[in-house]
C-alpha cells in the first residue's frame, strides 16, 4: 500500500499510471481475499466438529469411524496426517535427484538434437492429468507390486506415482535455473581449468541453488495436494503404515472418498482434514521462506 | 484525506465483490421452483439409471433432469431439506425416516467377488465374516491356493458398505481391510488387478464387467448364484431396492418423473445396466409380455 508519494498537483489527476496502480491493488486485494475467505470458510465449516468433538480427539481417538456422529464416532486424523507427509516426502526424495540429474543431462551433457526433444518430453510429462497417472498406477503399478508383496496398493505405489508426477516440475525448474547461470561464471571456471563435473558441482549448481529449491518446494506442494492419483493407488486404509508395502490414506484422499457421502459431524470432520492440510501447506511455505532467507544471509 | 477515503472505498468494494463471488459459488444446488427442471441427488448406484431415465424423460416432456451423485445418505438429506426435488437411495427407508416417501424403480444385489484365477468357488457366510474381520488371512484356510488375502472394503458412508455389514452382522471397526475403495468400478479394477483380493460390489456392475472380460468371479451366496436372474426371482439373499425418495407425497413434475421411472417404458434401460426392474411393475409387465428375457 505504500507507493512513493508524488507531488500533490499531479497525484489528483486520473492518469493511466494511477489507473494501473488501482487496478493492480484491486487484483491484489481480490486474490488475498479469496485465500482469506477460503480459510474462514474452512474454519466455519469445521467449527461443528471442533466444538462437538474437540480438537484433542482428532489426535487421541482410537480410529477413524466418523459416520456414527460426534458422540459414538471416532475421529483420529493422525494416520492420515502421517500418510500425507510420508507420501509427499518420499516422492520428493525420489524425484529430486532424478529431476536434477535429468536437468543436468539435458542442459550440459546431451547434444542439442537430443536435448530439445527430451525437454519437450519432460514438458509433456508435466501436462498429463493426474487421473491418468492414477489409472496407470491402478492397472499397472499396483498389480506389479502386489506380485511381490500384496496388497500392492501401498505407500510405495503412492510415492512412485507422486514422484513421477512431480519429476517434471523439479526437472524443468532446475533446467531453467541452470540456464540462468551467467555465462561468465562458466567461462571463469573453464579458464581455471576445471573439469565438467567440477564446474557443475562447484559453480553452476550453487549459483542455481535458489531456483532449484523453489522447484522442489513447488513440487512438494503439488505432492501434498494431489488427490486423484493417490486415492487410486494408496489403498486408503486408515492405519499407521509399518512398512512401505502397507496401505495409507492421505488427507486429500480422505476428503475425496467421503465428502460426497458425509452428513453432519462426519462432513464437518472432513473440513477439519482440509484445515489440517491447509496448516501443513502453510508450514511448508514458511519453512521454505526461512530456508531461503538463511541461504541469502549465510 | 481523499486518498485514504478512496482507498478504503475501493478496498471494501473489492472485498464485497470477492464475498459475492464466493457466496455465489458456495450456494448448494437448490431445487428449482420452476416446473421445467428436476434435481436428483444421491446414491451412485441409482444415479446411472436415473440419468438414463432422465434423458428419455427430457425428450418426451421437455423438463430438464439434473442428476448428481453423492451417496444414499446425502440423497435422503437433500430430499428432506428441499435441496433436491428427488433423492436417490440404494436401500429401503429405515425407522425414523417416515417423513419421506420412497418409490422403488429397480432392484440390485450385492455379491462377493474374487479374481477369476482364484480356485475358491464358494464361501459360507461364516467364512466371509472371518475373512473380513481378519481371522482368516490366507486363502489356504478356505480351500484356495495358499497366499495372503487382500480385503477390499468400501469407504465410510456408502450404502453398499452398510448393507453388506448389516447382512453379515459385522461392525465396520472390526473389518481388517487392506484396501479401501470408493465406487463399484474402482472395486472391480482393484480385485481384477490381484489374484488374492476379495471385495463386494453391486451384482449389476460385476456381471457387466465380467461379461466384458474383466478377470473377476462372482461368488454364490448361501448357495444361490450371484446373477441378475436370481435377484429378479427374489432368491438372492443380499438384494436391495433402488429407490427414488421425496419429502411427503411427490409434487408435479416430480410425480410425473417417478411414474415414468416405474413404467414399462424404461425397462430396457434398467436391464441394460444389469439391474432388475421393480417387482410390482415386473408383475404387470409379464402379464402383457409372453417371453421375458429370463429363461
Amino acid at each position: 500500500m505504500s507507493t512513493a508519494r508524488r507531488p500533490s498537483g499531479r497525484s489528483r489527476q486520473w492518469t493511466s499510471d494511477r489507473l494501473l496502480v488501482w487496478t493492480l491493488r484491486g487484483c491484489g486485494v481480490l486474490t488475498g481475499a479469496v485465500v482469506a475467505l477460503i480459510a474462514v470458510f474452512l474454519v466455519v465449516e469445521s467449527f461443528g466438529a471442533l466444538s462437538g468433538v474437540g480438537l484433542l480427539r482428532f489426535f487421541s481417538d482410537p480410529s477413524w469411524h466418523p459416520s456414527a456422529g460426534a458422540a459414538e464416532g471416532t475421529f483420529n486424523l493422525v494416520p492420515m496426517l502421517l500418510g500425507t507427509l510420508l507420501t509427499a516426502a518420499g516422492a520428493v526424495l525420489v524425484a529430486t535427484p532424478l529431476g536434477l540429474f535429468s536437468a543436468l543431462f539435458c542442459r550440459v551433457y546431451a547434444p542439442t538434437a537430443v536435448a530439445r526433444p527430451y525437454r519437450r518430453l519432460i514438458e509433456l510429462l508435466a501436462g498429463i492429468p493426474s487421473v491418468v497417472y492414477g489409472f496407470w498406477g491402478l492397472v499397472v503399478l499396483v498389480p506389479l507390486i502386489a506380485r511381490f508383496r500384496p496388497p500392492g496398493a501401498s505407500l510405495l505405489a503412492g510415492v512412485l506415482i507422486l514422484a513421477l508426477m512431480i519429476l517434471p516440475t523439479i526437472a524443468l525448474a532446475a533446467d531453467a535455473a541452470l540456464s540462468g547461470v551467467p555465462r561468465r561464471y562458466l567461462r571463469g571456471a573453464a579458464a581455471l581449468g576445471l573439469g565438467r563435473w567440477a564446474t557443475l558441482s562447484g559453480v553452476a549448481l550453487p549459483a542455481a541453488r535458489s531456483g532449484i529449491a523453489t522447484g522442489v518446494i513447488l513440487a512438494a506442494g503439488r505432492a501434498l495436494g494431489e488427490t486423484m492419483a493417490v486415492l487410486m493407488v494408496c489403498g486408503n486404509v486408515v492405519e499407521m503404515p509399518a512398512s512401505v508395502f502397507d496401505p495409507v490414506r492421505t488427507l486429500t484422499a480422505n476428503i475425496a472418498l467421503e465428502m460426497a457421502y458425509a452428513v453432519g459431524d462426519h462432513r464437518s470432520a472432513l473440513f477439519v482434514s482440509g484445515l489440517f492440510l491447509l496448516v501443513l501447506v502453510s508450514g511448508l511455505v514458511l519453512a521454505a521462506e526461512s530456508i531461503e532467507r538463511r541461504k541469502v544471509v549465510g | 484525506m481523499t486518498r485514504t477515503i478512496l482507498s478504503l472505498a475501493s478496498l471494501s468494494l473489492a472485498t464485497l465483490a470477492a464475498l459475492l463471488l464466493v457466496t455465489a459459488g458456495c450456494r448448494p444446488a437448490s431445487s428449482s421452483q420452476s416446473a421445467s427442471r428436476l434435481v436428483l441427488t444421491g446414491s451412485s448406484t441409482v444415479a446411472p439409471l436415473a440419468a438414463e431415465i432422465g434423458k428419455r424423460f427430457e425428450a418426451s416432456s421437455g423438463i430438464r433432469v439434473d442428476v448428481q451423485t453423492g451417496g444414499s445418505s446425502r440423497g435422503l438429506a437433500d430430499a428432506r431439506q428441499g435441496l433436491a426435488d428427488i433423492g436417490m437411495a440404494s436401500r429401503a427407508l429405515e425407522a425414523g425416516e417416515e417423513d419421506l416417501a420412497s418409490f422403488t424403480i429397480a432392484r440390485d444385489g450385492i455379491c462377493v467377488i474374487v479374481h477369476r484365477d482364484n480356485p475358491v468357488a464358494r464361501l459360507s457366510d461364516a467364512q466371509v465374516v472371518e475373512i473380513f474381520t481378519g481371522r482368516i488371512a490366507d486363502w489356504g484356510a478356505v480351500g484356495g491356493a495358499p497366499g495372503p488375502v487382500t480385503v477390499v472394503n468400501k469407504a465410510e458412508g456408502r450404502s453398499t458398505l452398510e448393507l453388506f455389514l448389516k447382512h453379515f452382522g459385522i461392525d465396520n471397526r472390526q473389518v481388517r481391510a487392506s484396501v479401501v475403495i470408493g465406487d463399484n468400478e474402482q472395486g472391480i479394477k482393484t480385485v481384477a488387478g490381484q489374484a488374492g483380493a476379495v471385495g463386494y460390489v453391486s451384482i449389476g456392475a460385476a456381471e457387466h464387467a465380467a461379461a466384458r472380460g474383466v478377470p473377476i468371479k462372482l461368488l454364490p451366496m448361501r448357495s444361490v448364484a450371484a446373477t441378475t436372474a436370481n435377484v429378479r426371482g427374489g432368491r438372492y439373499p443380499l438384494a436391495r431396492p433402488l429407490n427414488l425418495v421425496t419429502l411427503g407425497e411427490p409434487k408435479e413434475p416430480a410425480r410425473r418423473f417417478i411414474d415414468f421411472a416405474r413404467s414399462e417404458a424404461v425397462h430396457d434401460l434398467v436391464e441394460d445396466l444389469s439391474l432388475v426392474p421393480a417387482l410390482e411393475s415386473l408383475a404387470a409387465g409379464e402379464a402383457s409380455r409372453p417371453s421375458p428375457t429370463e429363461s
